[in-house]
């Protein structure tokens, strides 16, 4: 098959074929398989936040095991690996998904953008003079680019609460999160950003993870019927635990009055020898 | 029954495709009988014999398969009745005093040749890239020879249904024109004789697919503008085979 005269045509194309990279970088070069790549990262992602949530409800069993479980992360193949190595690749790869994940959904909009210049937009969205109505797209679909970043943000703030201590001062103690989330989410603009937040991940999954399916071309009429309920499920389930941890705090069902180790006792190295001795008793 | 209706119409006029566009006013008097392309074509009459330029607007079969008449109705692609061209609209579909926006197809690779008619050879681009199987001519063969299974031929027929009016892309909030190409794609994949040429063929129209226009988003807009109902497993079909187009090693291309 040949290459397309185009000479015979009056519409040129808005961009051109760029030399082919090696494989399989070339896949990336082009808008559906960027779409893989967004899905695949996204499948990634979509594992990290369920495991995350998951683990997190270790908080429910009190700062001791929280406290086993933070531990139990850093010391993933210890008995082989240097500590911490693993949780290192883990934590590399998530920042690798989440570049790509990132990097495909800007590029990807930004050549839908180029491609529907001369109709009129409005919210960057285009637009109709004579009012179009969405029929078909969700309002999570529609606001994939807004629910994305809101994410993005929450992902700086809560790294920079949470694991750097910025916002925490002197409260924030390494290697305690049950402490760090109870100070932390115990405010109350914070629990309510936290519930924004993750009500935006949840939108942002909603529509994500029947999409993905679609980018994947996993698609058989047998069980199309079970992508949006299995999408729907998995946001819910997201939704559902995240935000127990801004609301039970909120409800002082996660506190620390009865806690053991009072963080009042000393120093880090005191109050986690004093959890690692509650561990070693119980 | 039919009864006589005053619509208040706002439609785009636009002298070349360099020059900008505008909306123009009318009030047209029409009875509910008549089709949406009747309706202009009164309203050109009146225009005509006013001495003003009439309304340019593209139609040929005006029986719902040859493509070319798609408007954006009320910013809907082929008017607010569902799998209905716009020659098969009928004016009653409106009641009396409505406002009608009436506009061109937009995207930047549709450009508006004038008024309503858009240019869209991007499409034409797109099918000779690829969407074609290619045969030896001479003595034909048996048209029995080669057996399909229903279901295959159900589903081809499905994917040829796809007029390429344009109407997925208008109303893609993307401008993106997946539903076209993998209805082309899909119609000659699930048959035998689109098998020899099945992943250059891929490779190709999506390449000069993504020459023109935007990214999919899944949104799914396309299938409720498509007057021909084409189904969104199509453009699944199309990334698949878009990715074994680029993995597969083709000199194994029997070994399925």
């Amino acid at each position: 098959m040949t290459q397309t005269t185009s000479e015979r045509y009056r519409v040129k194309p808005i961009r051109d074929r760029r030399r082919e990279w090696p494989f399989p970088l070339n896949l990336y070069q082009t808008a559906v398989g960027r779409k893989w790549v967004m899905a695949v990262t996204g499948i990634g992602l979509l594992g990290f936040v369920l495991i995350h949530m998951i683990g997190n409800l270790h908080v429910y069993e009190g700062p001791a095991k929280m406290h086993e479980y933070a531990e139990s992360l850093r010391n993933l193949g210890s008995g082989i690996l240097p500590r911490s190595l693993i949780l290192w690749l883990l934590r590399l790869g998530l920042m690798v998904m989440f570049g790509l994940h990132l990097h495909s959904a800007i590029t990807l909009k930004e050549m839908s953008r180029k491609s529907s210049l001369n109709a009129s937009f409005q919210g960057g969205e285009k637009k109709y003079a004579g009012g179009r109505e969405y029929i078909a797209a969700s309002y999570a679909s529609r606001t994939m680019r807004w629910t994305g970043p809101i994410i993005a943000l929450f992902l700086i703030y809560h790294l920079a609460d949470l694991t750097w201590g910025w916002w925490l001062g002197s409260e924030f103690v390494p290697g305690d999160p049950y402490h760090n989330l109870y100070s932390s989410l115990s405010r109350i603009p914070v629990a309510i950003f936290y519930v924004i937040a993750n009500m935006a991940l949840a939108w942002h999954i909603f529509h994500g993870a029947w999409s993905m399916f679609q980018s994947l071309g996993i698609n058989n009429p047998k069980y199309n019927h079970l992508r949006k309920g299995f999408a729907a499920s998995f946001a819910g389930l997201i939704l559902l635990g995240n935000l127990s941890f801004p609301i039970m705090t909120q409800a002082n069902l996660i506190d620390e009055e009865e806690r053991l180790c009072q963080v009042s006792i000393g120093n880090t190295d005191e109050i986690l020898a004093c959890l690692t001795k509650q561990l070693e008793d119980h | 029954m039919s009864e006589v209706i005053t619509v208040n119409l706002k439609i785009w006029r636009q002298e070349s495709p360099e020059k900008s566009g505008y909306f123009e006013e009318y009030t047209q008097k029409i009875t509910t009988e008549a089709s949406f392309l009747e309706m202009i074509d009164l309203l050109n009459e009146d225009l005509n014999s006013q001495g003003l330029e009439p309304v340019a607007i593209e139609s040929d079969c005006r029986e719902g398969i040859c493509g070319t008449c798609g408007v954006m109705i009320n910013g809907q692609a082929h008017g607010p009745r569902k799998a209905t061209t716009t020659c098969q609209l009928h004016m009653r579909e409106f009641s009396d005093g409505d406002e009608i926006v009436i506009e061109p197809f937009r995207a930047i690779s549709f450009p508006v040749i004038r008024d309503l008619v858009v240019d869209r050879s991007p499409f034409d681009q797109i099918i000779e890239s690829g969407g074609y199987i290619s045969v030896n001519t001479g003595a034909a063969s048996d048209a029995n020879l080669t057996p399909v299974p229903k279901e295959a031929a159900d589903q081809a027929f499905d994917a040829a249904a796809c007029i390429g009016c344009g109407a997925c892309v208008a109303a893609c909030p993307n401008s993106a024109a997946q539903l076209f190409t993998s209805a082309k794609l899909a119609h000659m994949a699930s048959l035998p004789q689109g098998q020899p040429e099945r992943w250059k063929r891929t490779e190709m129209m999506v390449g000069t697919m993504e020459e023109f226009f935007g990214s999919c988003t899944n949104h799914g807009e396309c299938h409720e503008a498509c007057p021909k109902e084409i189904n969104l497993d199509f453009i699944a079909f199309m990334n698949r085979d878009y990715m074994k187009a680029k993995v597969k090693n083709r000199a194994l291309s029997g070994q399925r």
